[in-house]
């Protein structure tokens, strides 16, 4: 228990938890937090975990960057397939049933604003497990209805039918407020813990859609002593994680 | 196999043609080739790529009717700016598919199937904005109903090795192979640049066999392009030109800059934009 962590830190370790009870699989870490997220999930609770060097080259467990592995695209497609990984995506728009949204704001004919395009979010979502990271939790960013659903949401799984859609999960959106969930009877999104400090308040104004929210909300844990040392003294020593919150 | 220069190649394309370019984002693209393609008067090119700047260059210069990808990114810059102007003008037709469906699409055509099956898509608004695409249903007793991504074939691919025989076998020596040979394969007609054109019996001193990609039946033509992926990345020959790809995109942001951008860099050959990039590189520094 640490009373000294960051917001950054709290975030974390929240991403870690995301990978909680994940064996050998590849965890595909997008943006520094969740990545730190990964690394800090294998060096405690998750040393099954698999991590990429954001190239082509798998390293392995433990200090230094021994190489394990080799993974180019086509291959991290291949283990998308095989369900064998859990993605940690951005999201520039979702919605209370997940469905998430990279490609463009506005009218996909003509958008007011291209982004990066779906990528690999239609793949992923479908196959394998998938959570969400949001640096800046806002209306704009949890909207009642995504622009192009890129990645799938709950409802839009449901109605694909219970075998297309055997493999859909989506398990936790890590935000800099808060770690949301899916865990109702209609799989909207809700409030399953607030980062300390934060108030439930703070997290339903920052959506723009109905929250569902437990009478009573825990609070984001703490990381441990253990993994702040390793955060602080391994993993950032620069602490630039600090920024991805900025 | 024929010994091609960068123009000779782009000579080889005719308006119309759907072209597959190679590498992933800013990654080992055939920039030279590309390069070459804006000096020519080719228009209304479909376009197959895992978008970088290669896709941006081309949508800039006017040659691009459609576009087929999932995604344009300059990596370390992640959008790209002349990608996103067409779009937010309505400057260009999309066909907006999945990275594991383009795979598909390529591999579907370089085995000559019409289609393949995956479950990527489903459910997704790639499916609304695609009208065209169908699905298939299993006719095995599981009955599952997943996307039928059709071929997607090409008349021309275009590739950047780091090396090749004159007889048209190409070797990657960076982290990853992208799927340039299987745009080869979906083509009717490949062309391959390379950053050294070295004898057979030199291939293996620079990297194993396996790191011989490409062989001779699966291209038409090979180009030696020194520096022909920049300012992409060609590891181990050379990293991604930061420093001109974030020029490139601050010119390519701003109306006014880019005609600046396109004179002195883009307005001669091959050979005068390599000496340009030199110059660049070995200029003093001003400080404002």
């Amino acid at each position: 228990m640490s009373g000294t962590a960051t917001r950054a830190e709290v975030c974390v370790a929240a991403c870690a938890d995301a990978w909680r009870g994940d064996s050998a699989i590849l965890a595909s870490p997008m943006g520094l937090i969740p990545t730190l997220g990964a690394r800090l999930a294998r060096l405690t609770f998750a040393p099954g975990l698999l991590l990429s060097d954001g190239q082509a080259y798998l390293l392995a467990r433990g200090p230094g960057q021994v190489l394990e592995g080799w993974l180019p695209f086509r291959d991290v497609l291949r283990l998308a397939g095989a369900g064998r990984r859990h993605v940690m995506m951005g999201a520039s728009q979702l919605d209370r049933f997940g469905n998430q949204n990279i490609s463009c704001i506005g009218d996909w004919r003509q958008p007011r604003a291209q982004l990066l395009g779906v990528r690999g979010a239609p793949c992923n979502t479908i196959n394998h497990p998938t959570s969400y990271w949001v640096p800046r939790h806002s209306p704009r960013v949890f909207v009642p209805a995504v622009d192009m659903v890129s990645g799938v949401g709950y409802d839009r799984a449901a109605g694909l039918g219970p075998r297309a859609a055997r493999f859909h999960e989506l398990r936790v959106v890590v935000t800099n407020l808060a770690v949301l969930d899916f865990q109702t009877a209609d799989r909207t999104m809700r409030l399953r813990s607030l980062h300390p400090g934060v108030t439930a308040g703070d997290v339903i104004a920052a959506t723009g859609f109905p929250l569902a929210v437990p009478d009573d909300v825990p609070a984001t844990r703490w990381p441990t002593e253990g993994e702040l040392a390793l955060i602080r003294g391994q993993l950032d020593p620069a602490g630039l994680r600090c920024q991805e919150l900025a | 196999m024929t010994v091609l220069t960068p123009d000779e190649v782009a000579a080889e394309l005719r308006s119309g043609m759907t072209i597959g370019i190679g590498g992933w984002g800013s990654r080992r693209k055939p920039m030279a080739l590309v390069r070459a393609i804006l000096r020519s008067e080719l228009r209304d090119l479909t376009v197959v790529s895992y978008g970088g700047p290669d896709v941006g260059l081309l949508i800039a210069g006017g040659h691009v009717r459609r576009l087929v990808t999932g995604f344009v990114t300059l990596d370390s810059i992640p959008l790209e700016p002349h990608f996103r102007m067409a779009r937010q003008r309505g400057g260009i037709e999309l066909t907006e598919v999945d990275e594991q469906m383009l795979h598909w699409g390529l591999l579907a055509a370089s085995h000559r199937l019409p289609f393949l099956p995956l479950r990527a898509g489903l459910g997704s608004d790639v499916l609304r904005v695609n009208p065209e695409l169908r699905t298939v249903r299993s006719p095995y007793p599981d009955g599952e109903e997943l996307v039928a991504m059709p071929a997607l074939r090409l008349d021309v691919a275009l590739i950047h090795m780091n090396r090749a025989d004159p007889a048209g076998n190409g070797q990657y020596l960076g982290p990853d192979p992208y799927f340039d040979d299987l745009y080869c394969l979906a083509a009717e007609r490949a062309f391959m640049s390379c950053e050294r054109i070295v004898p057979t019996a030199s291939l293996l001193e620079s990297g194993p066999p396996q790191s011989l990609l490409i062989n001779r039946a699966m291209v038409h033509g090979v180009a030696e392009t020194p520096g022909g992926a920049h300012f992409t990345s060609c590891a181990p020959d050379y990293e991604r030109d930061e420093a001109f790809q974030a020029r490139y995109a601050v010119a390519a942001s701003d109306p006014d800059a880019w005609p600046r951008f396109l004179a002195e860099y883009l307005a001669g050959d091959e050979a005068s934009y390599q000496e340009a990039v030199r110059r660049l590189r070995t200029e003093p520094v001003v400080t404002q």
